[in-house]
């Protein structure tokens, strides 16, 4: 490859949206871009959407010139399951075992919003516990997908010791999960209501405290391993930056935001169950980079190990967990929309619903965080990166089909 | 790029001497938590087949099937939940909503076959490997979806009702109506135990959706005194309720009422009665114009035939009317109801006495077909001496006396003889007639009383005593009070009927003093008539009747009710009068062809 055209290419991806370009017509995400595939220049090739490092079933059609991409398209699809649509068919309390299936890694956000936004809409008051009892959930599967992510990353990278670790830690909070909702992967613990059941015995913080010391524990090795790794280092710093500028423009949320310096997170902004009566900050960055995101995820497992500990310390120890609803095969939620949402590991998730009086929903929209990160930006993020570094770059956005197609 | 950043990854080699995080055998070394949602268990015995599991699985993996060695039976369906593990999703709504508590999950990890067949099964039937009573998820108090509370229904305070006869239940509003509808399952299960099978389901559908007017036609396919049994009905779906089992069940019988008591000002309306019918020129008497005999002259009129009723009294209503007091069940709305059945076109022929005034032979001679439908009016004499006495009555005869709006005096102390609904009529009546103290002797226990829990508690409530394990052997006169003389009874082996049978205590003897003794301990029929035209009868005095088609050996005579399967309940004789006229239908107008396929 000629270093010339390299750095032309380049520069397509350095450049930063001016008033001419916010052009609604023609935004310069949409711009296509021509290429002379006979001239054998160029070449073009598929990854995905079977790869292991997409996390998912989606593909990035690249057109490479060497081993650079300057061209991608991101194309969903294959794992489209149409749990919008199947809702619209299901009883309040059959959408229920559904929702959680939106996203692997991290389900009980989907339950919670589903359950928050039909309560908002049938006048529901979740008990107080029973709201401790969530948060904690939340956090808890907030830990389990953070620590997992961080192993993705740094598979991605080929530093594959921290995947194993990262896995195998999240097992050891699934053990909780196990004891605490009776499911591992799929919760289906947080109801319209509450929560199906209180804790199994009295011991239960202090097996959650073990685990987060051992998460403790494994956050030094992956300083030492992946932080503070030459390679690493050097394969991650400047890849993938965003211009906080684009946040807005691109629907960016979670840490992708806050890495660019940007604060959004919904706990803060528009805080929801328990989290006012939690102690935390808002944790930013500045470089925006894959180093930078990957930095800022080992800070937020941090902030969740610190909020998990106030919420055994803060929450009520008796009290219901929740209540009674009317006979669920003929509940009828009252006519309304209403919009939830929520700060996932991945950024803001929400549940706009719409009911008409019937016992179905009329309408149930999921807004998956990775629905902006993993379509449009990630097609400008990939131009002038190359091909070794895509799957890296893809996993920092934590990007999630399932979540992108529901 | 530092020094320490190209060395500090190699710490992770100090990991290599720690002790793996996997384990060897997972299956023995780590059993599944408590709570664990494996596969499924069914206690079997405690599942009643409801199907209500199946019902509220959105994968449609729960299948009712039938499974052998269980079968059918009163408040069973006889079918089992299959489920199929290519479809199941693991969430356990169907352990949380069962309403009997059967269903749960094992805590088993990890099971696994080859056999694509073998994903199908049904959990507690087919041999598994891991068992009912092992660990795993189970339906707890705080994770039940269900309500087990019953909307309660206002009612008069016993203070004030004791003195009146004033109906003693108001009827619920909308808002306790829609309440109770929606705590139905629509399982079913009612509809079989219903003698007359109400669709019960589907007019609580009609109550919870407001479209009472389609639940009014709903009551009326299937029986023509939803108003009274929406009072007095003896409720047999409630007592099979899915609900029941871990809770109260469904009030259908006040449902029912819901529906009939915001909807009888335009019934004829709603159900078109008055509107031409087909007229066939078949003629049908029917004798005794009671629930059973009301019922059956509804469905034939409506199959176009002509029909007279011969009632011995002169107004219709048989038991409802001269059985039933008035703070259950008022004149006015029994009578509105009949004015309902009678508008369809039926004649009546009332202060006729069949047998007397006019002969069976004669009347089964000149009609295509003749219903009897005489009930069972004559109470029961207890064969002990001094029932002859001044002051001691007979149940029926009581009921029928207030009935017709005396107001007879009974005195301070009155004693009611039995067990039955009459007895708790009969007490009941007495409390409103003014007697201080009114006191029930029964031979068994509460546990084997035949009358309503419901009549018991209520009958308590109005300060009604009752006395176990005791029978009177002899009443006599002393001054102006009875001398009932009672015997103390033990239970022994159990009966035919499955009750333990009272045995008297030699001894035991003791004397209570009252001024009015009511023997309410059953009735008899009386089918002196049937000698007329031949109709066999059996040894208890009812007609002797083919239980299905309830024809008699005279072809064209059909009986049923009260007099074809002895003393019961109204519901009982309103699917009697359901059924006759279905058959005499079909013996009309498929002559010689044998009635039952």
């Amino acid at each position: 490859m000629k270093s010339k055209e390299l750095s032309e290419t380049i520069e397509i991806n350095q450049q930063t949206p001016t008033k001419t370009i916010l052009n609604p017509w023609q935004p310069f995400w949409a711009e296509q871009k021509e290429f002379d595939l006979k001239s054998g220049k160029y070449l073009k090739i598929w990854h995905g959407p079977q790869h292991p490092g997409v996390t998912g079933n989606m593909a990035l059609e690249l057109t490479l010139q060497g081993d650079v991409v300057v061209d991608c398209k991101t194309h969903v699809g294959y794992l489209h399951r149409g749990f919008e649509k199947l809702m619209e068919r299901r009883k309040f309390i059959q959408c229920f075992p559904i929702v959680c299936r939106i996203c692997v890694p991290e389900p009980d956000y989907n339950e919670y919003l589903f359950a928050a936004a039909v309560e908002e809409l049938a006048g529901i008051q979740v008990p107080e516990r029973g709201q401790w009892i969530r948060t904690l959930v939340l956090e808890m599967i907030r830990l389990a997908s953070l620590t997992m992510g961080l192993g993705g990353q740094a598979g991605a990278f080929g530093l594959v010791p921290v995947g194993q670790w990262g896995v195998a830690h999240r097992d050891f909070i699934l053990d909780l999960f196990e004891e605490l909702t009776g499911g591992r992967i799929y919760h289906m613990y947080i109801i319209p209501g509450g929560v199906r059941q209180d804790f199994p015995d009295d011991e239960f913080p202090h097996r959650v405290e073990l685990v987060l010391q051992k998460l403790e524990k494994l956050i030094l090795d992956i300083e030492k391993l992946m932080f503070n790794n030459a390679v690493f280092k050097a394969r991650t710093k400047g890849l993938g930056k965003i211009p906080a500028e684009w946040v807005e423009l691109f629907g960016i949320t979670g840490t992708n935001a806050r890495a660019a310096g940007v604060p959004i997170d919904v706990r803060k902004d528009n805080p929801y169950l328990v989290y006012e009566q939690l102690d935390f900050e808002m944790i930013l960055g500045s470089a925006s980079d894959v180093y930078e995101r990957s930095l800022l995820r080992k800070e937020e497992i941090l902030n969740s190990i610190n909020l998990i500990r106030q919420i055994f310390k803060k929450m009520p120890n008796k009290g219901e967990v929740r209540i009674k609803l009317p006979n669920v095969l003929h509940w009828k939620v009252p006519a309304g929309e209403t919009y939830v949402r929520a700060e996932t590991s991945r950024g803001e998730m929400g549940y706009y619903m719409v009911t008409d009086g019937s016992e179905y929903p009329r309408r149930v929209h999921v807004r998956g965080a990775s629905y902006t990160h993993a379509m449009a930006l990630l097609e400008q993020l990939a131009v002038g990166v190359s091909i070794a570094d895509v799957a890296g770059l893809m996993v920092s956005l934590q990007t999630c089909p399932p979540e992108i197609e529901r | 790029m530092s020094l320490k950043d190209v060395l500090s990854p190699f710490s992770a080699w100090k990991r290599t001497l720690e002790k793996p995080f996997t384990i060897k055998k997972p299956i023995t070394e780590r059993e599944g938590e408590d709570r664990y949602r494996g596969f499924h268990v069914n206690d079997i015995e405690k599942c009643i087949g409801c199907g209500t599991c199946e019902e509220i699985c959105q994968n449609e993996a729960i299948d009712m099937v039938e499974s052998y060695p269980i079968t059918a039976n009163k408040g069973d369906s006889g079918l089992r939940p299959q489920i199929d593990y290519g479809r199941c999703c693991w969430c356990a709504l169907c352990v949380d909503v069962c309403p009997t508590g059967s269903l749960g999950m094992s805590n088993d990890y990890i099971w696994v076959t080859p056999n694509p067949d073998e994903w199908v099964f049904k959990p507690g039937i087919d041999e598994k490997e891991w068992k009912d009573d092992d660990k795993g998820y189970r339906r707890t108090e705080e994770a039940w979806l269900l309500d087990p509370e019953q909307e309660p229904m206002p009612v008069l305070e016993p203070e004030v009702r004791k003195n009146t006869f004033k109906e003693m239940a108001k009827g619920y509003q909308v808002t306790m109506a829609l309440e109770e509808a929606s705590r139905c399952l629509e399982c079913g299960i009612c509809i079989e135990a219903c003698p007359t099978h109400m669709d019960i389901p589907e007019y609580i559908r009609a109550i919870r959706e407001n479209r009472l007017e389609d639940g009014l036609k709903i009551l009326y396919d299937t029986n023509p005194f939803s108003e009274s049994c929406g009072r007095v009905c003896t409720a047999r779906c409630q007592d099979v309720c899915v609900l029941g089992h871990n809770g109260e069940p469904i009030a259908i019988r006040w449902l029912k009422r819901y529906i009939t008591d915001n909807t009888y000002e335009k019934r004829n309306e709603i159900l078109g009665i008055g509107k031409p019918l087909p007229e066939s020129d078949k003629k049908i008497v029917i004798i005794g114009g009671g629930p059973s005999g009301l019922t059956a002259a509804f469905y034939l009129r409506n199959y176009g035939y002509q029909i007279t009723i011969y009632e011995k009294h002169d107004k219709l209503g048989g038991m409802l009317r001269y059985g039933i007091p008035e703070y259950r069940l008022p004149k006015e709305v029994l009578d509105r109801e009949i004015k309902t059945i009678l508008d369809t076109g039926v004649e009546v022929k009332y202060k006729v006495e069949v047998g007397k005034d006019v002969s069976l032979k004669e009347l089964q001679e000149t009609y295509d077909a003749v219903f009897i439908s005489v009930g069972a009016q004559k109470g029961t004499e207890m064969p002990i001496e001094g029932m002859d006495t001044l002051g001691v009555l007979i149940g029926v005869d009581f009921l029928d006396r207030i009935a017709e709006g005396e107001r007879p005096d009974l005195g301070e102390k009155v004693i009611v003889v039995g067990g039955g609904n009459t007895a708790m009529d009969v007490c009941r009546s007495s409390v409103r007639l003014g007697a201080k103290e009114v006191q029930v002797l029964y031979r068994r226990t509460e546990q084997e009383m035949p009358a309503n829990d419901e009549e018991i508690e209520e009958a308590k409530e109005e300060g009604v005593k009752f006395e176990f394990l005791t029978s009177p052997v002899k009443i006599s006169r002393k001054g102006d009070k009875l001398q009932v003389e009672c015997i103390r009874m033990k239970l022994g082996e159990p009966d035919s009927s499955g009750r333990r049978r009272p045995v008297a205590i030699e001894g035991s003897n003791y004397v209570i003093e009252a001024d009015t003794c009511v023997m309410a301990i059953g009735q008899k029929v009386d089918s002196e008539m049937a000698q007329q035209a031949n109709i066999k009868t059996t040894r208890w005095g009812t007609f002797d009747i083919d239980p299905t088609t309830l024809q008699t050996n005279v072809k064209n005579v059909f009986a049923g009710g009260d007099c074809g399967f002895g003393p019961d309940d109204a519901i009982r004789a309103i699917a009697d009068g359901k059924k006759a006229a279905y058959f005499i239908n079909k013996f009309l107008t498929k002559k010689g062809e044998p009635l039952i396929d």
